[in-house]
């Protein structure tokens, strides 16, 4: 058996709590061994990994691509690229593209436009048709082409009883769901948290009910239907100890986070900083300090909720400006500065956008152990760097951490023992 | 940074009045007192913007603020140019900023904006020369300052000090940018109280963090205020599920001469206008003895032509 051979670098991973100086012997696209060569092995390649990290690769739960559709704001090419650059080796991608990701067509044009990237990406299909909320999407024939779960793209299903339909078709075929908490009742016309800051800036807010209300509606229907379910983004502590409170009662339920939640609150559009407009929004303080406390506690995955935006997108007072933020680039260099922060350690900061989301889409990456593929992002830890519009592959710059100093870059990134990034010496 | 004041401390742009030093907003008073007596005079003009060109830059309908911004900048004899850029598409993100960039490239010295997004007064104020001043004539609901200062000028005007005054500023507030930045001004300058009277529907959340005490009962509100602000209630609030009708609002929240009993004997009546008669004030009230609505506008010309000079000599000696 001939094949690669990391050498000398400190091996991460997160599943087993495996932190040690080894060697990573890859072959067949999977890790063979760490530490010692199996029997038989001989070394075809090396890479040098000393005083480097090696992680398994991360797998970010929200990414948009913006293909097919929305080409002038990035497109897979370009986002695929930053993702390697950023030491992410699995991405799941909205279905809400334009056309929405709910015809196996759809899938196999991006599975096909991905290939030459070699990042994995996992499709999440559309929930409903057209992500209208209306009429069931052809779970079955998405699942076939490709996707790992469905989704309602961050179009909450309005009607309930279509969404319990929905959870109950996707089970069908072991399919989980991964839904957005959000009433849109409560939510549409809202611009940031409603809240002290909304109320002084005089901008149309967003209240908590609409993430918890909208919580406790699906939570319910995944009590009614036993349907596995992800909730996405959350942005309070309300709905955070929703999820806990439903994890207790032995609901498959899991949650995420995006980064840059954990990083900023509503104090943060003062000025009206359009950049600094999401959804759902940055809210209070004490939001931010419980959704660091869920991360910190496993209750929750980290993701990037990537959104590529071109330059215009944000150059408009807060209403004319579209939402999200340009987050592949700087997940693995923020998740490690959780750890400088002491909000949790290397190794569960790791598993948040490793194993825990693997074990969310049932995928058998994310873990670092023999038999599992070779996966990996190999990254230098003391590397200081700043956040620039030319520090970032991708091709949407607008990211809240421009300026930022950050400590932590991806050096190599591997998937299935295919080198498919290096940096640049 | 205040995005307002140069690096000396004077009125660059006047977006809203919070974080302005109380020392400013007393100078844009003075100044506006010694505009006050020009106006009175037969030959109203001085030639403090001689040669310079203000525009009005209106996304949103109005005709009074406009029209006083007009004349006060007439007044201090600058070249004045309205455009009322149509409501019916709003025009937002690129479009704005190209609009902003086609009218910069005419060499004008000044904006007056109005628009229905809040903050756009602060992102044209970002996005201008350095020589141009950016006057905000309101955008959504987050402030109007010349409005809030001809209120102060008017307070000032009958009441003199603004120590032992407790105001009540009535109605809408969610919506009002007035509202905002009359709180904010009446607190710079040290009013004894801000009271803020409305059905919980229309408090914005946390209102009280401005300083002002909130009220649900205008009866008890009311009581032994020196100054009653009352603000306009827009039709759509009923569409908006914040009320059931203009009826019951007028029941509760209506000043009339009965409710007004309760307030001080001296205590005035004010209102930005215009106004909706039989819905936030009754006839009797707006039209009776201690309505000061007629002279609020007067102190409106002023107040704006106070402001237009102070920034233009910010600006201008920078430029």
């Amino acid at each position: 058996m001939s094949g690669l051979i990391i050498r000398g670098g400190r091996v991460l991973d997160p599943a087993s709590g495996f932190d040690a100086v080894a060697d990573v012997f890859i072959a067949d696209g999977r890790i063979q061994a760490l530490g010692e060569p199996p029997a038989g092995f001989t070394a075809a390649h090396e890479l040098d990994a000393r005083g480097l990290c090696v992680s398994p690769g991360l797998i970010d739960l929200a990414a948009r691509l913006r293909e097919p559709g929305l080409t002038h704001k990035a497109d897979i090419a370009s986002e695929t690229r930053a993702a390697a650059a950023g030491g992410i080796t699995t991405l799941c991608c909205l279905p809400d593209t334009q056309p929405v990701v709910d015809t196996p067509s759809v899938v196999e044009h991006m599975l096909r436009r991905a290939e030459t990237s070699g990042i994995r990406l996992a499709p999440l299909g559309a929930l409903t048709k057209g992500l209208e909320g209306q009429l069931l999407a052809a779970m079955a024939a998405l699942k076939d082409a490709g996707c790992v779960a469905v989704s309602d793209g961050g179009r909450p299903v309005a009607n309930t009883r279509v969404l319990r339909r929905a959870l109950e078709y996707a089970q069908t075929f072991d399919l989980p769901v991964l839904l957005t908490p959000r009433d849109p009742a409560l939510s549409d016309g809202g611009l940031m948290h409603e809240g002290g800051v909304a109320t002084r800036m005089g901008v149309a807010g967003i209240p908590q009910a609409a993430e918890t209300a909208a919580l406790g509606r699906d939570l319910a229907l995944v009590e009614q239907t036993g349907a596995r379910t992800h909730f996405g983004r959350l942005s309070s502590g309300r709905g955070v100890e929703l999820i806990r409170r439903a994890q207790r009662d032995g609901l498959p339920v899991s949650a995420d986070i995006a980064i840059h939640q954990l990083f900023f609150t509503e104090q943060d559009l003062w000025g009206f900083e359009a950049m600094f407009r999401v959804e759902p929004p940055f809210r209070s303080f004490t939001d931010r300090d419980a959704l660091r406390r869920a991360v910190a506690e496993g209750a929750v995955a980290i993701c990037s909720d990537h959104q590529p935006h071109q330059p215009d997108a944000k150059h408009a007072p807060l209403a004319g400006a579209e939402p999200g933020l340009s987050g592949l680039d700087t997940l693995l260099a923020l998740v490690l500065r959780l750890v400088d922060e002491e909000v949790l350690p290397l190794l569960d900061a790791l598993a948040r956008v490793t194993v825990d989301p693997a074990r969310i889409l049932g995928l058998e990456s994310g873990v670092l152990a023999p038999g599992r593929p070779a996966d990996l992002c190999i990254f230098d830890p003391d590397a200081v760097w700043r956040v620039t519009p030319e520090t970032l592959h991708s091709r949407g710059k607008n990211s809240a951490f421009l300026g930022w100093e950050l400590t932590g870059r991806t050096v190599h990134t591997l998937v299935g023992g295919r080198l498919v990034y290096s940096r640049e010496p | 940074m205040n995005l307002q004041l140069d690096q000396d401390g004077r009125l660059r742009h006047f977006l809203t009045v919070e974080g302005l030093p109380p020392a400013l907003l007393t100078q844009i008073l003075d100044t506006a007192e010694s505009f006050s007596s020009v106006i009175g005079k037969s030959v109203k003009k001085v030639p403090l913007l001689r040669g310079r060109t203000v525009m009005n830059l209106f996304f949103e309908a109005s005709t009074r603020t406009r029209t006083t911004f007009e004349l006060a900048a007439k007044r201090l004899s600058a070249d004045v140019i309205n455009l009322d850029i149509s409501t019916s598409s709003a025009v937002k993100g690129e479009s704005l900023l190209d609009t902003l960039w086609t009218l910069e490239a005419m060499q004008c010295d000044m904006f007056v904006v109005r628009h229905r997004d809040s903050g756009a007064a602060h992102f044209i104020a970002r996005h201008v020369r350095p020589g141009v001043s950016v006057i905000n004539a309101g955008d959504g609901r987050h402030a109007h300052p010349t409005q809030a200062m001809l209120d102060m000028f008017t307070i000032r005007q009958h009441k003199g000090d603004f120590a032992p005054l407790v105001v009540a500023i009535v109605g809408d507030i969610l919506h009002s940018r007035v509202a905002r930045s009359q709180i904010h001004a009446l607190n710079a300058l040290g009013v004894a109280e801000v009271r803020v009277i409305g059905p919980r529907t229309l408090l914005p959340r946390d209102i009280d963090d401005l300083g002002a005490r909130v009220f649900y009962d205008m009866r008890s509100g009311l009581r032994d205020v020196d100054v009653v602000c009352m603000l306009r209630l827009q039709r759509e609030r009923m569409e908006g599920a914040l009320l059931p009708s203009e009826a019951e609002f007028f029941r509760r929240y209506g000043l009339t001469e009965d409710k007004l009993a309760l307030a001080k004997p001296d205590a005035i009546v004010m209102h930005p206008g215009p106004i909706n008669r039989g819905v936030e004030i009754d006839s009797a009230v707006a039209d009776g003895p201690r309505s000061v609505i007629l002279p609020q506008v007067t102190n409106g010309i002023a107040v704006r032509m106070a402001v237009m000079s102070l920034a233009m000599q910010a600006t201008g000696e920078a430029a």
